[in-house]
């Protein structure tokens, strides 16, 4: 009974971090290459939105997936062009696109509310690699796109610390003009990453109307986008911290859940907090732990980049 | 006829918003020649080098390499044509290791990254030019001397043909400036070309072949150096003669103002910090430091400014126990730092002069009231040091970053010494500026004390030290070597006792 509930627990608490883990990659892209990007909301939504029609249109999820990240990425690509180009606020144009999102969305779905997609993605077994006692049920038992980000956060990892493109673009995101001054394109890689983000975070949208909860309702993030910009920085910017932190996310949000159908008498607010106020207490922890080991944010974090500007 | 420079500037013009920062300059580099290029703070060296290595696009003019005619959208094309440049502020990422840092954005590496087989080629490479680097230090661990040469291996590994300095040795202590004048040799020696950026009389004539001079963004003369003199070079600098230097009248110390006992301290890297320092400084009175970088001489600085606790012992203002006082306690004690990193923790960059010059007087009755300020007053109070102090500002409310050095470290003096301060902690004031601001800041730092305040001149430059202070101190290791009064201060001896020798030894040998 109690193990069995313990699986049950870590394998929700992997569905539920999933949709925060796309995100947060995104996240952390942008501001690995010095571009903050407050709209990831928005673009969940959005990627959550068209997601939903296309699946539900072309009756194929992954189609849905792939109209996720075009949503996702143009809405990314508005901020890179502002911030970049234009060198506006990243906080102001960050707000503004979340805002819009969560407005666009809303438009959209509205035809969609409570209608059904047939081919939702489901769990599929991966042979005996799901066989494995405990680590099966917990780790091999999910959805492929649950699959995806397996091969995808060691994929970051390394690509950021061991490669020459992911060399670049942390240069960019310390110190621009050191960058420039050897011929990185600042400019070219900011675009890249800020939109390369907003595709995965619309990704992470649409794992929630397509695997999670398969339906569209209005606000359905609830505020995931908002914590996978805070896990970015409890993950001090390292794709693998930012997997682990989705997951204790996702574990504590499974944790509420379950007490709640178990009849625990906690009142249910403040279990929908939960997640939330321990978010913000690792956050704390963390920081502080960062600044004393000089790993911090992207140097240049939040700043545009001029070059004739000293 | 072209082709026997490697590089050729023709009528180069460049505007800033508000200054015309180069007027159609003409420059010739040939092949294995060390070119300076003099010029006072803000005669727009550091501007034509730019342009020439492809950071800015000029207004007009052209460039040609080895005969053909170039324009450089980038520096990444400045670097492919041959052109490298080590700029007045480095341009590194501090967190990055020595080799990430020098093959960023090369096209030596490939996909990956193989720190293993690149550290090595850096080694081998450095070697061959008498450069230590350690490939595997991270860029913040490293002494500006250090970091400097990253900057220099950073431009051989790219295979540089021109390589630009732009005052590389306004950083760096009498010893390093010589290694580095051999390393430079050694390129030509190689047929590579150097541009030394420079204001300094004696390195021209010490390293150059030829000198290029620029006054007010024109370039105003171009010489071998065998057929010019210092004098020549300063009037052509300045459009007048050398400036005789600010005399230093006798001594008349006052009463003792600041006093530090036994002051121990922790540094914030590998560095040893402060042990057991105990010193005072009268006033009217001089203490120079000296030492090599690294020996605590910042450190040094920042424990008498308020901003780096006391783990031990004791700090004194006017008999008055200030010891791990917050900053704003200790200005209000009296003391202005004027900090070596001007921008970093002098200034703030963003702000107009204005707002930089008010900052530590605007709760002064007249300036603001309660939370207010009154900008009118505080426009008024700008405007009158700013000329006392003679910055050249586009507009009291344009960024100061966009300032030259030389400007800067007027401007930061300015409000330093604006109030009157009964210590003030002075840390490479000269650093970066011409004869005729150095001059200037000498005077200022002279007039401070008779007027009575007790200054602590931190300087790595022997010269100033031994013409300004009226006793000189030696760091090394963190600890006080001795302090000699000025008569007997010997070169010499100074330099044995910045290597760890202790006065006593010295005297015997
Ligand atoms: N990016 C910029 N934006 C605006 N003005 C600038 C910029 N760069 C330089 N200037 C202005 O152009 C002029 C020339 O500056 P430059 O830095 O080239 O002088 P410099 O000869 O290198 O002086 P220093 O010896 O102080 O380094 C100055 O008046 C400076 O204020
Ligand atoms: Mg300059």
């Amino acid at each position: 009974m109690t193990q069995e509930f313990l699986i049950t627990i870590l394998a929700t608490a992997i569905t539920a971090g999933t949709p925060i883990l796309y995100a947060a990659l995104g996240e952390l892209l942008a501001e690995r290459c010095g571009i903050l990007n407050l709209g990831v909301e928005g673009m969940m939504l959005v990627g959550a939105v068209t997601g939903f029609v296309f699946a539900v249109r072309s009756n194929d999820p992954w189609v849905g997936v792939l109209a996720a990240m075009l949503g996702g990425g143009a809405l990314a690509l508005v901020h890179a062009f502002l911030t970049v180009t234009l060198q506006a606020n990243q906080v102001v144009s960050g707000l503004a696109l979340t805002l819009f999102g969560t407005g666009l969305s809303g438009f959209i779905g509205k035809p969609y509310i409570g209608i059904p997609v047939e081919n939702a993605f489901k769990p599929v077994t991966l042979g005996f690699l799901s066989d494995i006692p405990v680590l099966g049920p917990v780790f091999f038992h999910h959805d492929p796109l649950v699959y995806v980000t397996y091969i995808l956060v060691p994929v970051l990892w390394f690509f950021i610390y061991y490669t020459r493109p992911g060399l670049h673009l942390r240069a960019v995101g310390e110190n621009p003009a050191a960058a420039d001054s050897l011929g990185v394109s600042v400019y070219r890689v900011r675009y890249l990453y800020v939109t390369l983000g907003g595709m995965l975070a619309g990704v992470g949208g649409a794992y929630l109307s397509l695997a999670y909860a398969p339906t569209w309702l209005e606000n359905m993030t609830a505020g995931r986008g908002w914590i996978a910009v805070a896990l970015v920085i409890f993950a001090i910017w390292n794709p693998l911290r930012a997997m682990l932190g989705s997951y204790i996310f996702g574990g504590i949000d499974a944790l509420g859940f379950r007490a709640q159908a178990m009849g625990v008498m906690i009142p249910s607010f403040f279990l929908k907090m939960l997640p939330y106020i321990f978010t913000i207490l690792v956050l704390i922890m963390v920081t502080r732990k960062a600044m004393a080991n000089r790993v911090g944010a992207p140097g240049a974090l939040g700043l545009p980049y001029d070059r004739e500007e000293r | 006829m072209t082709a026997d420079f490697l590089v050729e500037m023709k009528q180069i013009t460049k505007r800033f918003p508000g200054v015309l920062a180069n007027d159609r300059v003409d420059l010739q580099v040939k092949r294995g020649e060390i070119l300076a290029l003099l010029g006072e703070n803000g005669s727009g060296k550091s501007t034509l080098m730019s342009i020439l290595s492809g950071l800015y696009r000029p207004d007009a003019g052209e460039i040609y390499v080895e005969g053909r005619k170039v324009t450089f959208k980038s520096p990444r094309e400045a670097i492919d044509a041959g052109i490298g440049m080590v700029h007045q502020h480095f341009k590194q990422v501090d967190t990055f290791s020595v080799a990430e840092n020098i093959i960023l954005g090369s096209k030596e590496a490939k996909f990956l990254l193989k720190a293993g087989k690149v550290e090595k080629e850096i080694e081998e490479l450095s070697r061959g030019y008498g450069l230590q680097v350690d490939p595997t230090a991270k860029i913040w661990q490293l002494s500006i001397a250090e970091r400097q040469r990253v900057e220099i291996v950073k431009m051989l590994y790219r295979g540089s043909k021109l390589l630009i300095l732009d005052e590389p040795t306004a950083v760096l202590t009498p010893q390093e400036a010589r290694e580095l004048f051999q390393v430079i040799r050694q390129m030509t020696a190689r047929g590579q070309s150097i541009i030394l950026i420079t204001h300094k009389l004696n390195e021209v004539m010490e390293v150059a072949d030829r000198v290029t001079v620029l006054r007010s963004g024109v370039a105003v003369a171009t010489r071998e150096r065998q057929q010019v003199n210092q004098r020549e070079l300063a009037r052509l600098m300045m459009g007048q003669d050398i400036i005789v230097p600010s005399k230093k009248n006798p001594g008349q110390f006052g009463q003792e103002v600041l006093k530090l006992e036994s002051a121990t301290a922790d540094s914030d890297s590998r560095r040893p910090g402060l042990k057991d320092i105990s010193l005072t400084v009268r006033q009217g009175e001089i203490l120079g430091i000296a030492g090599i970088a690294g020996n605590g001489r910042r450190e040094l600085a920042e424990v008498i400014a308020g901003l780096r606790p006391l783990s031990k012992g004791k700090i004194l203002i006017g008999g008055k126990d200030v010891t791990n006082l917050s900053p704003l306690e200790i200005i209000e004690e009296g003391v202005s730092y004027i900090p070596e990193d001007r921008l970093g923790s002098g200034l703030v960059p963003n702000l107009g002069a204005v707002d930089n010059l008010i900052l530590k007087e605007y709760r002064r009755p007249g300036l603001g009231r309660g939370p207010f300020i009154n900008r009118r007053k505080a426009g008024e109070f700008a405007a009158r040091l700013i000329q006392d102090v003679g910055v050249k500002v586009t507009g009291l409310e344009v960024p100061v970053k966009k300032l030259s050095g030389g400007n800067l470290q007027r401007l930061l003096l300015a409000r330093e010494l604006a109030s009157s301060p009964k210590v003030i902690v002075a840390v490479y004031p000269v650093r970066g500026l011409d004869i005729a601001a150095s001059e200037a800041v000498h005077k200022m730092l002279l007039e401070q004390r008779s007027k009575g305040a007790a200054i602590v001149l931190i300087s790595e430059d022997l010269e100033e030290l031994l013409k300004l202070s009226d006793h000189i101190g030696v760091l090394y290791k963190g600890r006080l070597m001795g302090i000699l009064p000025v008569e007997e201060a010997e070169p010499e001896k100074i330099g044995l006792m910045m290597l760890g020798a202790q006065p006593g030894e010295v005297m015997a040998s």
